[in-house]
């Protein structure tokens, strides 16, 4: 079967070439905080957590976005139900990560089975509505909580412990943890998006009745991937809300939900390291024009409505494009 | 009849008021070919969709290998071994032609809750598509994208995808539909070869592919089957030859 296979070398080639991104984006984290030693450090790591715990959401919703044309409208749902599944347990003297992250996980994962049964039952524009209808169901929720602050959200009174050690009190090891947590969801969506899993639900992107018709049922793959992606929406939350030590119904606006739609549009659908530099395009963004005007929205929206005009692929669409005409 | 592979009883099927399926009652035995023909409009594709399970009949059974699976869904039904190819060109385009018929493998494989693991590194899968794809003419397209293929290589990728499900009974709706002359040619010499090792149901309107393919041909009018039988009896009923094939066989 000799034509079948690409050579060796090819492959490793372009392996290699399909890696450099993001290789140089997690040395590029793992290094901010030493530069962040030299300068205004408390708000640089404040900045650098958020881009990678907004990165986490991004990349969950990518890989239902991107690999599988389930646009989700919802989704800060997720991180708003980690964050208050972490607000919750403080407020009730249950502060340790080893079961602030698992419930924060699990209570995302099991918002995002619930709804997503009922929400893949539609397609389409339907997708998109019932999602933000859940999303907007959980807000309303939140800020009708009044145990826990209600509209003005909850203060935290500490970040959460590890097995009883205060290991995430200073802003470097909550970041390398942040950083830790993002790698590990960066590698294992890659593996999924690979697998037979992955091959099923990417086909099932593309036709759907074709697939169910070599004998797979849709449905459950989709509602997997879905469940995997709030999973991803919860480790965010945990993590802001342990950055912030505040929760708030904020976290799961709409709003908040269309911004990590524009996160994984910005940095190019589909291609995992592309959401992450959607998150890192999006907050530097909102920092550096928020500084400069008060109507920093003025200049951003033009700008991504060129972005999604004018490069398909997002920032790295831009980028390949340019490199294959500077290239001789 | 107990020994057929697929056996429709009563079958009826309506859309409002155009009724596509009016008390069929069809079997295919094994290994054979069993040609459904009729003019357009006559429920050949409707009939296909619902034995595959995209439409629900409103009364009738349909029985596959002696198990009743009108109620079950389209994947249930293709897991027990019944593909299909589509009338208008149903394959993954940005997919290659290898993956998509990987694909296919991968279904007969069993497990596909697998979370790690390269799917486009197996070896055994890519080896069963790969024999799928030479055994259809594509072996040296395999790695072009699906979308890329010409209207006749996308015919033929269908049926690899087909083949590589290892079907136990096999819809044909339309595979010549759109397909050039020499295509056509080439797609008949294959379903020649494909013939006995699985029964085929076909539906194709190419008269010269179905007379020389078929071991029975049922003719639908009107969502009524007019005629079924050996193609030599089914040519010679005046009743056919009135309703459908006087304008066909000219």
């Amino acid at each position: 079967m000799a034509p079948l296979s690409i050579e060796p070398v090819k492959r490793l080639r372009r392996t290699l070439a399909g890696e450099t991104a993001p290789v140089l984006l997690f040395l590029a984290f793992a290094l901010v905080p030493i530069l962040a030693a030299h300068g205004a450090e408390a708000y640089i790591l404040d900045v650098g957590m958020r881009v990678m715990i907004f990165s986490i959401a991004a990349l969950g919703l990518d890989l239902i976005v991107g690999y599988g044309a389930l646009i989700s409208f919802g989704h800060a749902a997720f991180i708003g139900i980690g964050a208050y599944a972490v607000g919750i347990m403080a407020a009730s003297g249950i502060g340790d990560a080893l079961v602030a992250m698992p419930v924060a996980v699990g209570a995302a994962t099991v918002f995002a089975l619930a709804t997503g049964a009922l929400s893949l039952r539609t397609y389409g524009v339907y997708f998109i509505m019932i999602t933000l209808a859940f999303g907007q169901m959980a807000f309303f929720t939140a800020s009708s909580l009044a145990p826990y602050g209600g509209d003005d959200g909850l203060t935290i009174r500490a970040r959460d412990t590890v097995a009883g050690l205060p290991l995430l009190a200073s802003d470097q090891a909550l970041y390398y943890v942040a950083l830790a947590c993002l790698l590990g969801c960066y590698i294992l969506c890659r593996a999924l998006v690979a697998s037979r899993f992955g091959r099923v639900f990417r086909g099932a992107r593309e036709n759907p009745v074709r697939v169910a018709a070599l004998g797979f049922d849709v449905y459950r793959y989709q509602l997997v991937a879905y469940a995997i992606s709030g999973a991803l929406g919860g480790l965010a939350g945990f993590l802001l809300a342990n950055e912030t030590e505040f929760v708030s119904p904020a976290y799961m606006s709409w709003q908040r939900s269309g911004e990590l739609i524009i996160m994984v549009l910005l940095g190019g659908l589909g291609r995992l390291h592309g959401a992450i530099i959607g998150a890192i395009a999006f907050i530097l963004m909102e920092e550096w024009l928020s500084g400069v005007t008060e109507h920093w929205k003025m200049i951003f929206g033009p700008f991504l409505v060129a972005v999604v005009l004018f490069a398909r692929g997002g920032l790295i669409g831009a980028w390949t494009a340019l490199a294959a005409r500077l290239r001789p | 009849m107990s020994a057929a592979m697929l056996r429709l009883e009563n079958v009826c099927k309506s859309f409002g008021a155009i009724t596509v399926a009016d008390d069929v009652t069809l079997d295919v035995a094994p290994g054979e070919l069993h040609a459904v023909i009729g003019p357009n409009g006559a429920g050949k594709t409707t009939l296909i969709n619902q034995i595959c399970g995209l439409i629900a009949p409103d009364a009738g059974r349909i029985l596959f290998d002696g198990r009743d699976v009108t109620a079950l869904p389209v994947h249930a039904r293709a897991a027990l071994g019944l593909a299909r190819t589509f009338q208008i060109t149903s394959i993954l385009p940005s997919f290659s032609a290898l993956e998509n018929v990987a694909l296919a493998a991968q279904a007969r494989a069993g497990a596909s809750f697998h979370f790690f693991g390269r799917a486009d590194a197996e070896i055994a899968l890519n080896q069963r598509a790969g024999a799928a794809l030479a055994e259809v003419g594509l072996a040296a397209r395999a790695d072009v994208p699906a979308a890329h293929l010409s209207h006749g290589e996308k015919r033929a990728l269908e049926l690899a995808i087909a083949l590589a499900m290892e079907p136990q009974l096999l819809l044909l709706d339309e595979p010549m539909a759109g397909a050039g002359r020499e295509e056509s040619v080439r797609l008949v010499a294959l379903l020649h070869r494909l013939k006995g090792r699985f029964p085929m149901v076909l539906v194709e309107h190419d008269m010269t592919a179905v007379f020389a393919l078929a071991d029975r041909i049922s003719v639908l009018i009107y969502g009524r089957i007019l005629a079924s039988g050996p193609p030599a009896e089914v040519r010679a009923d005046p009743a056919v030859v009135a309703a459908y094939l006087g304008d066909e066989m000219e």
